[in-house]
């Protein structure tokens, strides 16, 4: 049985009756026990997938109205809520937690059949772009174990990437979902701000993140849009699709659209071969009968300084609750005062939250919020107007989804400020709130390059048609499993 | 001068939920940690989720505080750590980047002065904390979650109070208030709670917090003038510092906290979009606003010829007025008023005997028509009233139960006055040239009928029979 299809093959080939939801979920597990030792990209793995999928065999069987997903087996970060399952956020705060409710994407899934093979690695608390920051230890790039695959949703890329299910889902907060899509060559999409419902997904800075489908085609994008996105009373920031159906006409192309080139995005600081791969797909884009044009972007050069402020100012809030009174109990109150006893409880919060949260009880403090969050607020706002300017002009922009190629475990995780400005050409499309996808587009060296392409607010539909067409001009070689 | 501003925070009790969850704002009938769930727990992924409800209710305080209303509000983050906070920060409202709170500044009129409102925002309460223990040493200290996140409405006042009784007056008007629009119960238990900051002149602002009943804030705000007052003439300066409220010994205290040195890092509430509200919705909500205190006591004046002190008491007490709109016709208003004023708000003046009246507006109706005709004299309709709140029978059935009726049926009566007139023949006599002398008779008739002669009558038939 071959598990290297496509999220829409599966679905395919099962309601065809070539294969059943049992079997294939059965050889997932298999390609994930001989795999994730290596590679890791789960925190726990749904030993109770196959009996889930032999169900859905019997109502296939029986003529009985089946989901969409037909028992498809999906990775969820471990920061999305399943109902008594773990949720841990790779991090030793939530080791133990167990969630009461599903999260509304949970839900959604579910109702569709979906099978849920394993919840994937992360940076703790989604903060970091290698997963090197997992309080379990890192994920490994399946095109070369010695190398990150990316982060904070390293583990669903290594996950889709290796064949350890057939899509995933990740989440997005200053480029989570794309830039390891990104370093493990599949696709990764974060939608227009509201666009998927965040109720159950453990939030970080929940006034830009979103939750994001990490796919191997485009199509599966729009596939996994078409059942999670939309409005959801649960989420007051969600927006109201009107159902949309993302798969219809996403063979469109793209004849006589405007495409804006993000200059700010291609400086002197981005890898040769990552600024010809992008060279290349601007003369593909071209070639598809798109017109493209140099645009700069201005506020882009301050963009990781107000991203880190303004999500490192939430963090600090949204993470207060890790306080080990309700999380954690790690040891008793006996001896300590209130506050005393909660700097104890965070000695649990690894390196890089630490950091973080230390930040965030600075930069919007009495004093100093002036200098620096209400200032990284302002660029954010400059940085939405600027884009709003572009998109009269453009219909789509356009940019590498990572300035540089992927680099070893280790070698970035002591220079923190080194590791921040990988974040360069991602944040933009989270500060915004505009949609952004990333495509693989080229292997150097044998590590991936991806392709990032930007639409306007709520321009959904037209960026997962952009992206399609780029994507048909792509092959690229197998993964070196 | 002495200054007092005042920091009130009242529950919208008549809520059906909390400010961001299904869970019940009415958390007083749950077991501990019963009426809760993933978001007013605060637990990961959860989300807020606005009660429009919650919504309408505090702006229909800020128009009735004569506030203004923004067009559009957003919500805050109050960050601080508390065991009784599940989040670790409170939802609230704040006015610091332009005015966002639900209102605007306005004012009261207490006693023919201003007092000011700086503004009104609407935020979520957290949930309590309760002590157990006996000494210091074996105490320990639990939360009860269910009042976490219910919906609370804090009204905020220039200092421009002068005294502990205009501080009363206006707690006064506000609870009738708030309890006239429907939108909280006032007697509920910590339904009400108020922080005061007092000043005397040369002084410095001390903040009281935790004054946990209105009955208590004026107590606390004479107590600290006091004291204040006492340090002042003995030249000691007063510091500017927060003191809190014991309950038990009606004294204030320093907290000795670093509470005014917490830096709460407000920043916006992102889970909650800006909500506008427009003109349509303002109108819509001014239209469904019940008629105001002071314009019912008009009508109550105009229309029914009611003195100005019945009226006043009738209209501000929301439990007495709609029991008056209830039980009145054209005719027997001013009768009702009466009853009530004077009779009935003496006999379930506690909550738990107004719970338990088995009275009706129907029975009201019945005794003010019943005096009107003279079925029944005033002074037996207070005893009829009595059995009425107690047994909730009917006014027939009391009157003939406890022989209250009047004696209004003439040949009885006749018989009656015969023997007055038989035995106090030099009266009679005088009555012939001196109409006031009459009245002694009638006296007579009622010493003999026990104040249960048709008085009219009695004075037909008295002129009729002596001539």
């Amino acid at each position: 049985m071959n598990l290297k299809i496509s999220a829409l093959e599966f679905v395919q080939q099962v309601q065809d009756g070539n294969i059943s939801a049992e079997d294939f979920v059965a050889k997932t597990m298999e390609q994930i026990h001989s795999v994730d030792e290596k590679l890791h990209a789960f925190l726990s793995v749904n030993e109770n997938a196959i009996n889930q999928a032999r169900l859905i065999d019997k109502k296939i069987k029986s003529g009985d109205k089946v989901g969409a997903c037909f028992g498809m087996p999906i990775s969820i970060k471990d920061n999305m809520c399943i109902k008594n399952e773990k949720t841990t956020c790779a991090s030793k705060m939530l080791e133990n937690f167990i969630s009461p409710y599903d999260a509304t994407v949970i839900t959604k899934l579910k109702q569709q059949d979906a099978i849920f093979i394993g919840k994937t690695n992360m940076d703790e608390f989604a903060m970091g772009l290698s997963t090197e920051f997992s309080a379990f230890g890192p994920s490994r790039n399946p095109w070369n174990p010695e190398y990150v695959p990316g982060g904070s949703s390293g583990g669903s890329a290594v996950s889709v990437s290796a064949f350890e299910c057939v899509a995933s889902l990740g989440s997005d907060t200053g480029g989570s979902v794309r830039n390891p899509a990104s370093f493990c060559s599949v696709v990764g999409y974060k939608p227009t701000y509201g666009l998927i419902s965040r109720y159950g997904l453990i939030s970080y800075a929940n006034s830009i993140e979103q939750i994001g489908p990490i796919t191997r085609t485009v199509k599966d994008v729009a596939f996994m849009l078409n059942i999670i996105a939309g409005i959801d009373p649960n989420d007051n920031t969600t927006i109201d699709n009107k159902n949309e159906d993302y798969l219809s006409g996403i063979d469109s192309g793209i004849e006589g659209k405007k495409i804006g080139i993000i200059t700010d995005m291609m400086t002197d600081g981005v890898d040769p071969s990552v600024l010809s791969a992008t060279k290349d797909a601007i003369s593909k884009l071209e070639g598809l009968g798109a017109i493209c044009e140099e645009i700069s972007i201005e506020m882009v050069k301050y963009s990781v300084a107000a991203y880190y402020t303004i999500t490192a100012t939430e963090a600090g809030s949204n993470l207060a609750r890790y306080d080990n009174l309700r999380y954690g109990y790690d040891f008793s109150v006996e001896g300590y005062e209130f506050n005393s006893y909660i700097s104890k409880a965070r000695e649990k919060f690894g390196p890089e939250v630490t950091r973080r949260m230390i930040i965030g009880g600075f930069v919007p403090s009495a004093g100093h919020a002036g200098k620096y969050f209400l200032k990284a607020l302002k660029v954010k706002s400059k940085l939405t107007k600027e884009l709003d300017e572009a998109f009269k002009k453009f219909d789509l922009l356009v940019a590498p989804t990572v300035p540089i190629l992927p680099f070893k475990i280790g070698e970035k995780i002591n220079d923190p400020v080194s590791l921040f400005l990988v974040d360069i050409n991602t944040v933009t499309a989270n500060l915004t709130g505009k949609p952004a996808i990333s495509i693989p587009y080229s292997i150097s060296n044998g590590l991936p390059i991806g392709i990032q392409l930007f639409a306007d607010s709520n321009q959904d539909k037209l960026l997962l048609q952009a992206a399609y067409a780029l994507e048909q001009t792509v092959k690229l070689p197998e993964v070196p499993l | 001068m002495t200054k007092i501003g005042l920091e009130i925070h009242c529950q919208l009790t008549h809520l059906e939920s909390k400010l961001f969850c299904s869970c019940k704002a009415n958390y007083r009938e749950f077991e501990i940690n019963e009426n809760i769930c993933p978001v007013c727990m605060g637990l990961p992924g959860s989300l807020p989720r606005l009660n429009q409800e919650a919504v309408k209710k505090a702006t229909v305080i800020a128009m009735a505080l004569n506030c203004s209303i923004p067009e559009k509000i957003a919500f805050f983050r109050k960050n601080y750590f508390y065991p009784d906070l599940p989040k670790n920060f409170q939802i609230t409202q704040l006015n610091i980047y332009g005015d966002t709170s639900i209102g605007g500044e306005g004012f009261v009129i207490v006693e023919g002065k201003k007092i000011r409102i700086t503004r009104i925002q609407l935020e979520e309460d957290p949930g309590r904390l309760i002590y157990e223990g006996s000494s210091s040493k074996n105490q320990i200290t639990l939360v009860d979650y269910n009042r976490a996140g219910t919906p609370l409405v804090e009204i905020v006042t220039e200092p421009d109070f002068e005294s502990p009784k205009q501080v009363r007056e206006f707690l006064n008007i506000l609870s009738d208030l708030l309890e006239n629009l429907g939108v909280s119960d006032p007697g509920l238990d910590g339904a009400m709670r108020a922080d005061a900051n007092v000043s005397i002149e040369g002084g410095n602002k001390v903040e009281v917090k935790n004054i946990g009943s209105f009955h208590d804030l004026e107590k606390a705000v004479h107590f600290e003038i006091t004291r204040q007052n006492s340090l002042h003439s003995r030249d000691i300066s007063i510091i500017q510092e927060t003191r809190h409220w014991d309950d038990k010994r009606k004294i204030t205290v320093s907290s000795r906290s670093k509470e005014e040195d917490l830096d709460y890092r407000y920043f916006l509430e992102g889970d909650i979009p800006w909500i506008s509200i427009d003109n349509n919705i303002l109108e819509k909500l001014k239209s469904e606003m019940p008629e105001s205190i002071n314009s019912k006591k008009e009508r109550y004046i105009s229309k029914y010829n009611i003195p100005e002190q019945v009226a006043d008491v009738l209209s501000s007490d929301k439990f007495y007025s709609d029991l008056f709109e209830e039980s009145h016709t054209d005719s027997n208003a001013k009768e009702i008023a009466n009853i009530i004023t004077t009779d009935l708000m003496g006999l379930i003046d506690t909550r738990e005997k107004r719970d338990a009246t088995k009275m009706s507006a129907v029975h009201l109706r019945d005794l003010a028509d019943a005096i009107i005709s003279g079925k029944i004299s005033r002074n037996s309709s207070k005893n009829a009233l009595y059995e009425i709140v107690k047994t909730g029978n009917s006014l027939p059935q009391i009157i003939s139960d406890l022989d209250l009726g009047n004696v209004s049926d003439e040949s009885e009566l006749t018989v009656i006055i015969q023997e007055i007139i038989t035995s106090e023949p030099q009266v009679v006599e005088q009555a012939k040239s001196n109409p006031q002398t009459i009245n002694y008779l009638v006296g007579k008739v009622m010493q003999k009928t026990k104040g249960k002669a048709d008085p009219k009558l009695t004075l037909d038939l008295l002129k009729k029979l002596i001539g």
